[in-house]
């Protein structure tokens, strides 16, 4: 069982984890991963940052993270997953993103939280824009999350 | 009619976020499509040429420069993913 959503609005990590919890009585573990806005950006020169707009593509967003949670799913054994991911603007201490797995053992959520979220940075159409007192650019793709995506294929 | 759509930096240097265009004669694939483009607007679009990275989705998935084209796609243009 699968939820995927790009949303503007706020989620409640609780709320996210009792679902995985309720989707059915053989889920023996639950791993949940969730990204928050930094005040401090190191790409930017440690300034402060105020906000972090989150500009995406309406469509392929959504069939991105269809396609690395059909990639999970086909890896490892999951009972439940959900991947939420907010857009607009953000400020420091905001939740991005959320990522749920839930599975009879711990290695399934585990390994799968974290493949998701490699992929994701990689692979879903998201791009950051960051805003401070030095104004605003956008933000530098890094080579250590591509390697970070590159792992998981061995 | 191709759908042109740009993002992120790309649609800043563009100045638009989206066009439609009649996929012209002399154009087979990405690649044949993005000098097309630049000659056209060698100001504004010089970007999609000049840095190697920018990826292109072709009906919404990523593809190589050789990817060839009919006429009716959705191509978008955009830099490397930074979401998560």
């Amino acid at each position: 069982m699968r939820y995927i959503a790009v949303q503007q609005e706020d989620f409640d990590v609780g709320d996210e984890a009792r679902r995985l919890r309720e989707i059915a009585s053989n889920v023996g573990a639950i791993c949940t991963f969730s990204g928050l806005v930094r005040e401090f950006q190191q790409d930017a020169g440690n300034r402060a940052v105020s906000e972090l707009f989150l500009e995406h593509y309406p469509g392929m967003t959504e069939k991105s993270l269809e396609e690395i949670v059909d990639q999970a799913c086909a890896r490892w054994q999951l009972i439940g997953c959900r991947v939420i991911h907010r857009v607009g603007a953000l400020h420091p201490g905001d939740q991005i993103v959320f990522v749920g797995s839930a599975s009879e053992h711990r290695q399934d959520a585990f390994e799968s939280a974290q493949f998701i979220m490699d992929y994701l940075k990689t692979r879903a159409p998201f791009w950051k824009r960051q805003s401070g007192e030095e104004g605003s650019q956008w933000v530098e793709h890094r080579d250590s999350d591509e390697l970070a995506a590159e792992r998981w294929r061995s | 009619m191709l759908s042109l759509h740009f993002f992120a930096s790309i649609r800043e240097a563009a100045g638009r976020s989206s066009e439609t265009l009649k996929l012209p004669d002399s154009v087979a694939d990405v690649q044949g499509l993005i000098e097309f483009l630049v000659a056209r607007e060698p100001e504004r679009l010089a970007v999609l040429s000049g840095d190697n990275r920018v990826l292109v989705a072709v009906n919404q998935t990523v593809v190589d420069r050789s990817h060839s084209l009919q006429g009716d796609e959705e191509v978008a243009f955009f830099p490397p993913m930074t979401g998560g």
